[in-house]
């Protein structure tokens, strides 16, 4: 009868290692494991996406206050090195406050869209866009493109080539400026403008390079996916505790969190409505809707002048999607990292993961558009183990 | 009577072990429909068949794929125009993108640009097909 406990016993220990997941819940978890993310795709719109020399003038230029109005706003005053590139405010500040939260920055490189809305369709792109917006930057295209050749004349050469001969032109001028700076730069030749235009659109180019490099880190759930992916138990800091992995039976289940944060990224890319309520005092915002002809008319766009790509590489833009669903949606974003990130939504809306759970249990209609949330059933405690596994995927040297 | 305990042991451990390999190995409610050929749906005037043109692409790659569009007796349809619409019904959203036929390569087959699945499951995809035969949609669901 000894015997018999003693078998009893290990296949209860057996059936506990192999069976609090099932199969498919298995495949799941392994497959958002950070050791299975391809190598960031390349972006063909920047020919200096992978050049160090690029990536290391970026970095520069990146913490680089001179590049604003004022001479305090860098892209590292939102973008903060040390809290995810990222800065916990419902909307990020730089000369004035934006409409939106400011986003982290790892795993950029593997984005097809940019900001909430993806009005921008490259991480080049996107840089330029806080630079001439005079709630973050407020400095105008040609006051950079001096700057440039002022600071960093001989290093932009080595990479670029060759500066445009920019003597003549004003110190500052813009299509965002003041409307002396809009006047100025309506009164330059379509090649002055040009020239301005190339200078300007190689400092989103370092900034891109640089930005590429910022991957995420490994978490405990990656321990924990990969030693599932091998069939091993997990063990040691690998070990989900049984609150943990409850929270991930939720996440992958009854949840359907993961139909839309999915992949080793936590993110499909895309753009869904889910009801998020508009934040108090902003003006109207379409989201996803409200971008597309705007990334469309981009001169900075994959198919502008300023791209180094053919058409063929743009296929995100060319075959870009329309129509009603895409009012009020925007993008997934990763949630490695999330739980040590708060404010919540593309407006800081939800100040804590309770909140952000709360809102997807309910699932309230949608204030424009239509959700694409179905409400589930979910306890405190169930809610506490949601968060007790998104926990799981914060960076454990990091905030 | 030792031996009887032992075999009903050994028995017993077998048992557990076919039970345990029972759970390990099942788990096909949890498995991705895998398609058994292309997709492909018939209507009432057309036959339509979906292929990528290479390797099956992975969530989130956009690739070319090939339409062939037949008559249900097999008679290829070629100058047919193709609109492109569909999305996840069970999750209430459409394409990530909007897929165009690009090329009639002739004998029935079509190229498809921008195709691009976001997520793994159920999709839709829609094709409103006018041609000789007459204007028909028809709709092909895909297991990614």
């Amino acid at each position: 009868m000894k015997a018999v406990a003693h078998l009893l016993a290990l296949a209860t220990i057996f059936l506990a290692g192999c069976s609090d997941l099932s199969d498919g819940e298995r495949r799941a978890a392994a497959s958002m494991a950070l050791s299975r993310l391809a190598p960031p795709p390349p972006d063909p719109s920047n020919a200096h996406a992978d050049d160090p020399a690029a990536a290391a003038l970026g970095a520069t230029l990146f913490f680089d206050q001179r590049l604003s109005r004022n001479g305090q706003v860098a892209c590292g005053t939102c973008h903060v090195i040390d809290r995810q590139f990222q800065d916990g405010l419902p909307l990020g500040r730089g000369i004035g406050t934006t409409d939106r939260r400011t986003m982290p920055l790892a795993g950029m490189a593997w984005n097809d869209w940019f900001f909430w809305d993806g009005r921008r369709d490259s991480l080049w792109a996107q840089a330029l866009v806080p630079l001439e917006d005079a709630r973050e930057h407020g400095g105008t295209r040609a006051g950079y493109a001096h700057f440039m050749q002022e600071q960093f004349g001989e290093r932009y050469a080595r990479i670029f080539g060759p500066l445009p001969d920019l003597s003549g032109l004003p110190a500052e001028a813009g299509p965002f400026g003041s409307p002396d700076e809009i006047a100025a730069w309506n009164r330059l030749t379509p090649e002055q403008r040009d020239s301005i235009d190339s200078v300007f659109a190689n400092i989103g180019k370092a900034i891109a390079a640089f930005e590429r490099s910022l991957a995420h880190a490994e978490t405990r759930f990656d321990r924990f996916a990969d030693a599932i992916a091998a069939g091993k138990r997990p063990e040691g800091n690998a070990a989900l505790s049984a609150e943990e992995l409850a929270g991930l039976k939720i996440f992958l289940g009854k949840g359907q969190c993961a139909t839309c944060h999915t992949g080793p990224r936590f993110t499909d890319g895309s753009f869904h409505n889910t009801g998020v309520p508009p934040a108090a005092g902003l003006p109207a915002d379409s989201g996803r809707a409200g971008a597309l002809d705007e990334v469309e008319a981009d001169p900075f766009n994959c198919l502008g002048p300023h791209s180094d790509s053919g058409p063929q590489a743009c296929g995100e833009l060319r075959f870009m999607a329309r129509g009603e669903g895409l009012v009020r949606a925007y993008k997934t974003p990763s949630l490695r990292g999330a739980a040590a990130r708060p404010p919540y939504m593309h407006a800081g809306q939800f100040a804590t993961l309770d909140e952000v759970l709360d809102h997807y249990a309910r699932a309230p209609a949608a204030p424009a558009g239509v959700s694409e949330l179905h409400a589930f059933p979910l306890s405190e405690r169930e809610r506490a183990q949601l968060i007790a596994f998104l926990k799981t995927l914060d960076d454990p040297t990091g905030p | 009577m030792k031996s009887v305990q032992r075999l009903a042991l050994v028995a017993g451990g077998l048992a557990v072990l076919a039970i345990v390999a029972f759970l390990g190995l099942r788990g096909g409610a949890d498995r991705p429909a895998g398609p058994a050929g292309p997709p492909a749906a018939t209507g009432a005037l057309y036959a339509v068949v979906l292929e990528p043109q290479q390797a099956m692409p992975a969530i989130g790659e956009m690739k070319d794929w090939v339409l062939t569009l037949r008559r249900p007796d097999g008679t290829a349809v070629d100058g047919a125009a193709i609109a492109i619409d569909g999305g996840m019904p069970a999750h209430r959203h459409g394409l990530p993108t909007r897929p165009q036929v690009t090329a009639d390569l002739g004998g029935g087959r079509y190229r498809v640009e921008g195709l691009k699945f976001s997520m793994g499951g159920r999709w839709e995809l829609r094709f409103d097909i006018s041609a000789a035969p007459g204007p028909e949609t028809v709709t092909v669901v895909l297991d990614m």
